[in-house]
């Protein structure tokens, strides 16, 4: 193995010097500069995204524990894309005193983790997987507790670093059951049969636990509420979306042969996922909370993607997880920024904000009619493409029960839609102005979700890189 | 030959528009008004450049114009088979549409620069006209049949918005509304249509459609409905559409209350460019009409007789300028559906297809013209009403010597531009069909009555009490005049048989004397009973009226059609379709919705205890799911 093939992980390794130069530099700021941390840091980050996009190397490396592919590739930057915008939208809220002490720690944790990510879905073996999904899971935990001192935040951390142990004990012991039967816990195809169904089980309920899936999805409202709002974006956005890219990555290698029974899995998992994400979302108050449901249901609309299980479908759900991540940092950018304002998060201060705040109404607005789908935003092309997956697969009950779960989901996004344009207040939420990294943030949402629906060559250019997986 | 610039032609206005629309608020007026007219002067440009390459430089390729894709990209990919493109399409006709759009286009924006001036909304006018511009160039240049529904629809929004500018006054906010929903309901034909022939050929590309290998398939469809084969539907449902937009009988009761709108609008949309997109369909997918269903061009061909010569009755009597003007626009337009529909596909006899193409050309100058012309007369007085005005050809010269070329253009006179290309229709409509020839004939007369009868009543008799002295437009107005004058005449000198043909290869065609001078004869008839009727102050005209009575009186009232619509949609279709089923939407409909929301209440309140915050409990449900899982997969569903 020659160094320059190190440039294979080009990705884990730019973080990771991107990680050692944030803990180095945070010694060396004194203790009233410290909030210069976060311009350095979001802008090294930025520079990190930005060398993601150029051409790289793809390969395999250590004897195939880790191998990259132009669709990984495009996978991580997408990451990468989202992470930034959490950067951006999160310097606000770190300026606050209560955070002063501790604003490196949150870069620091969020690259950890995302390092993480891409070792996840970079891997080619169990073992790298798990050690990439711990990782993963670990820093998000203390992000999730990140405001020790506020009951919540502390409850979130535990509730979130109980379960995952849980989580990733049933993963391990359905791994344990694959290796029984393959004898090697290499990514090679498993024959099908009861015990592999078993294993794929267990192995796919850990993972299920990161997306949300139900019946794994009941930590989802309570962490994303008690946890800073931007560590809940981070969760809802990228943690989600690493987990649907590694888990859709496995089904179609490991488990191929056992295609027949995990569209039955995905199917019934994602009926439920939809509909109870949706069920609960219309009785949420708490903003916060109302998109952890979404999220939820959005999970379940993934998985009609996932149910494809062809190029058609990896396409559908790289190209859904972009806009979804757009759309979503962009619903969260507006509450963190109403949140550090004025500390509100329930739908119903949001009632008369288009009067004070227009141009946040209005994006706002922008992305939740991204996350209903309605058209031309790019939500919009994101679920047809979904749904034209799981139709080109013949389920056409999913269809059917998908579009009526739209339906739904329709309503409580428009509800919020309706308090900020609709209905009156007596003491709306004053008129403010947001930072400039966070408007930045804010105008990037608005760009991708309406330039990504229209621009047909990002979904061609995910469709022929989709080939090969 | 690289023409994959052209892409720019459509998308400088729609940078315009999303630039006047967002920032037009917060810039002078006028920064709005000469942004539009500076990208729309650049995509001009490049329309004339690209037609003169294409025509001169280029020029036949073996005796026949090559279709050009210039640009095309898959933008929605349903599935490798189903896939909806974005393209650049040049051809003889689009190429000529371009020069056309780009050209009047320009002239309506700097005309508006003195029209509109001080109108409150003057960037959200040039912010539509420019969203126009670009949904026109986008139909024309569509390289799909898709394509082309997504910009004809865009046109018609632009067109809505547009009507409705002065959307204070209710008479502009129904005249939009009934304009979109007419041509709404319309365009469900063409959609239907789009759906029939794109299952038969499968694809929506226009270039296999029209191959020989597309229309083989076509004629080898045996499918039919009620007694006409699939094809003939999908044409027939596809000429709804165009019928709708074009204005032509029956579909035509939006266009002159469309005239609600600022007149540059309607020299641009109602007269020169929008309403020919009909034409324009027709003669886009004229191989499938002409070589698959022959039956299909016969029907075009009578409604556009027949729209004709009723438009130009109606045309007669109105008093309304605006109004004259806008039924004459649907006389000529269904001049040029009677020339497609007459002509055969094969050059020898395609005479019909050059010499519409040729009318829409020369009528898109000397229509724009006209109307900018009644915009500068309006713009004197105040007032739409012909028998408000007269005598202004002294304190209107310039507008009093374009609008009287743009007369004699239309009515036929040589060597003005309609002489040569409603010429053309003549001998092609003699050629095919002696009763439509005859129509035609006789409409020409009635044009050439009831444009001087325009023009007399309003520049010639006496002087009439104006609130202030009338006085000539400005420059900017004038100035768009001029030009087009000199199109109007000029116009009819090009050889357009050299260049637009049906097939791609040329011909040359003749001035036929023996059809030319019946048809001046009635156009210099038309002029001599319009003069003596109204070049001075008389009452010859009102006692004519009397002598005809009802015929006039159903004339001046438009055929009373506008009232039979009326009575259909308010007696019959809302009585007796329309309660029924809102009392079925309220009770059963809404009661069902409002069944299911209550049930989804019920459940979500009965389940929220599965989110009790408890650890534990969610530790135990998680492990409760793996196990149903797999229960139900390795016990119960297991290969």
């Amino acid at each position: 193995m020659q160094l320059n093939q190190f440039l294979i992980m080009q990705h884990e390794v730019l973080l990771t010097i991107v990680l050692i130069i944030i803990m180095i530099s945070e010694l060396n700021f004194s203790t009233k500069n410290k909030s210069k941390v976060i311009g350095f840091s979001t802008f090294l980050f930025g520079i990190v995204t930005v060398i993601g996009f150029l051409p790289s190397q793809t390969g395999v490396l250590f004897g195939g524990m880790y191998k990259n592919t132009d669709l990984t590739i495009l996978m991580k930057n997408i990451l990468n894309l989202g992470v930034f915008i959490v950067f951006l939208q999160s310097a606000e809220w770190l300026r606050k005193p209560i955070n002063q002490d501790k604003i490196s720690e949150f870069y620091l944790l969020v690259v950890a983790s995302l390092i993480g990510m891409n070792f996840m879905i970079s891997s080619g073996n169990f073992l790298m997987l798990m050690i990439g999904l711990e990782l993963a899971t670990i820093p998000v935990a203390a992000l999730a507790a990140f405001e020790q001192f506020n009951n919540k935040s502390a409850e979130a951390g535990i509730k979130l670093i109980l379960l995952s142990a849980f989580a990733t004990g049933i993963s391990v012991f359905g791994v344990s059951i694959i290796y029984g039967i393959n004898g090697t816990l290499y990514f090679t195809e498993l024959s099908s049969g009861s015990l592999a169904t078993l294993g794929m089980i267990f192995f796919f309920s850990g993972l299920a636990f990161k997306i949300s899936i139900v019946p794994f999805h009941l930590w989802t409202a309570d962490v994303y509420e008690g946890a800073p709002v931007n560590v809940t974006s981070f969760l809802s956005v990228i943690s989600k979306g690493a987990a649907v890219f590694i888990l859709m990555i496995v089904l179609l290698t490991v488990f191929k042969t056992n295609q027949g029974e995990w569209v039955w899995i995905i199917y019934a998992t994602a009926v439920l996922t939809m509909t109870i994400g949706n069920l609960f979302a219309i009785r949420q108050q708490n903003l916060k909370r109302f998109l952890a449901f979404s999220s939820i249901a959005q999970a379940g609309f993934i998985f009609m993607g996932v149910i494809g299980g062809d190029q058609a479908g990896m396409t559908a759900v790289v190209y859904f997880v972009l806009i979804y991540a757009f759309s979503n940092l962009a619903a969260f950018g507006v509450i963190a920024s109403i949140s550090n304002a004025s500390g509100k998060e329930l739908i119903s201060d949001f009632n008369g904000l288009y009067k004070t705040n227009p141009k946040l109404s209005l994006v706002m607005m922008i992305a939740l009619f991204s996350l209903a789908g309605i058209p031309p935003v790019a939500g919009f092309f994101g679920k047809f493409f979904l749904f034209t997956s799981a139709a080109s697969g013949g389920y056409y009950g999913l269809v059917l029960i998908g579009a009526i779960n739209v339906t739904i989901s329709l309503y409580y996004y428009l509800l919020v839609v309706k308090a900020m344009f609709i209905n009156k207040s007596e003491s709306p939420i004053q008129t403010f102005k947001s930072d400039g990294m966070m408007r930045v943030g804010l105008v990037i949402c608005v760009i991708g979700i309406i330039m990504v629906g229209f621009a047909s060559q990002i979904y061609e250019y995910i469709y022929s890189l989709s080939l090969v997986i | 030959m690289d023409y994959s610039y052209t892409i720019w032609i459509p998308l400088l206005p729609l940078i315009t528009f999303v630039l006047i629309g967002l920032l037009g608020g917060k810039v002078k007026p006028i920064v709005s008004g000469i942004t539009g007219v500076l990208s729309l002067t650049v995509s001009a440009c490049l329309s004339i450049f690209t037609a003169y390459r294409y025509f001169l430089v280029d020029g036949a390729v073996d005796g026949v114009f090559q279709k050009i894709i210039a640009s095309n990209h898959t933008w929605l990919r349903f599935t490798d088979t189903l896939y909806i493109d974005m393209g650049v399409l040049l051809d003889p006709i689009s190429v000529m549409m371009l020069v056309v759009i780009t050209f009047i286009s320009l002239m309506v924006h700097v005309y508006s620069l003195g029209y509109m001036k001080g109108e409150t909304g003057f960037s959200r006018f040039y912010s539509v006209l420019s969203l126009f511009s670009f949904s026109m160039l986008g139909l024309v240049l569509a390289s799909n049949i898709f394509q082309m529904y997504m910009f004809w629809e865009l046109v018609g929004v632009s067109s809505y918005l547009l009507i409705g500018y002065y959307y204070t006054k209710p008479s502009a906010v129904a005249a939009s509304k009934k304009a979109f929903i007419v041509t709404r309901f319309a365009d469900l034909g063409f959609l239907v249509g789009i759906l029939i022939l794109s299952f038969q050929t499968g694809t929506f590309d226009f270039s296999i459609i029209t191959s020989a290998e597309g229309l083989a398939t076509l004629g080898n469809v045996t499918s039919s409905f009620i007694g006409l084969s699939a094809i003939t539907w999908a044409t027939l449902l596809i000429f709804i559409g165009g019928a709708g937009k074009s204005a032509m009988f029956p579909l035509h009761v939006w266009l002159p209350d469309a005239m609600e709108g600022p007149t540059p609008v309607s020299a641009l949309i109602h007269a020169a460019t929008m309403v020919v997109a009909g034409v324009y369909l027709v003669a886009r997918l004229f191989p499938v009409f002409s070589l698959v269903v022959p039956g299909s061009l016969t029907v075009v061909a009578w409604v556009g007789g027949f729209s004709s010569l009723f438009a130009a009755i109606i045309a007669c009597t109105q008093i309304d300028i605006k109004r004259v003007l806008a039924y004459s626009t649907m006389s000529q337009i269904g001049y040029m559906m009677l020339a497609l529909g007459v002509s055969g596909y094969l050059i020898e006899d395609s005479l019909g297809f050059t010499a519409s193409m040729f009318h829409l050309f020369t009528h898109a100058f000397f229509k724009a013209l006209l109307f900018l012309g009644a915009g500068a007369i309006i713009h004197a007085v105040h007032s739409n009403v012909m028998t408000e005005m007269g005598g202004l050809r002294k304190s209107l010269p310039i507008t009093h010597i374009t609008f009287l070329v743009a007369c004699l253009a239309i009515a036929g006179i040589p060597p003005f531009s309609g002489f040569f290309s409603k010429d053309e229709i003549l001998v092609a409509a003699f050629e095919a069909n002696k009763i439509l020839f005859a129509i035609e004939w006789l409409v020409a007369g009635l044009t050439a009555f009831y444009m001087f009868r325009l023009y007399f009543s309003v520049f010639w008799g006496k002087n009439r009490n104006y609130e202030h002295e009338p006085h000539e437009a400005p420059l900017s107005m004038t100035l768009p005049l001029i030009i087009l004058a000199a199109g109007a005449f000029g116009a009819g000198f090009i050889p357009f048989s050299h260049f637009v043909t049906s097939t791609g290869e040329t011909f040359t065609s003749h001035i036929h004397w023996n059809i030319a001078i019946p048809s001046i004869a009635v156009a210099l008839i038309g002029i001599f009973v319009a003069a003596w009727l109204y070049k001075s102050e008389n009452d010859r005209a009102s006692s004519l009226a009397a002598s005809l009575g009802i015929l006039y009186k159903s004339a001046y009232n438009k055929f009373y059609i506008d009232e039979i619509y009326l009575f259909m949609t308010r007696q019959v279709i809302f009585k007796y379709i329309s309660e029924p089923i809102a009392w079925f939407d309220r009770h059963i409909v809404d009661g069902t919705v409002n069944l299911v929301g209550s049930f989804v209440n019920f459940v979500s309140e009965r389940i929220k205890g599965f989110q009790s915050g408890q650890v534990q409990q969610y530790a135990f449900y998680f492990m409760a799911g793996v196990i149903t899982l797999t229960i139900v997969f390795v016990y119960f569903y297991s290969n």
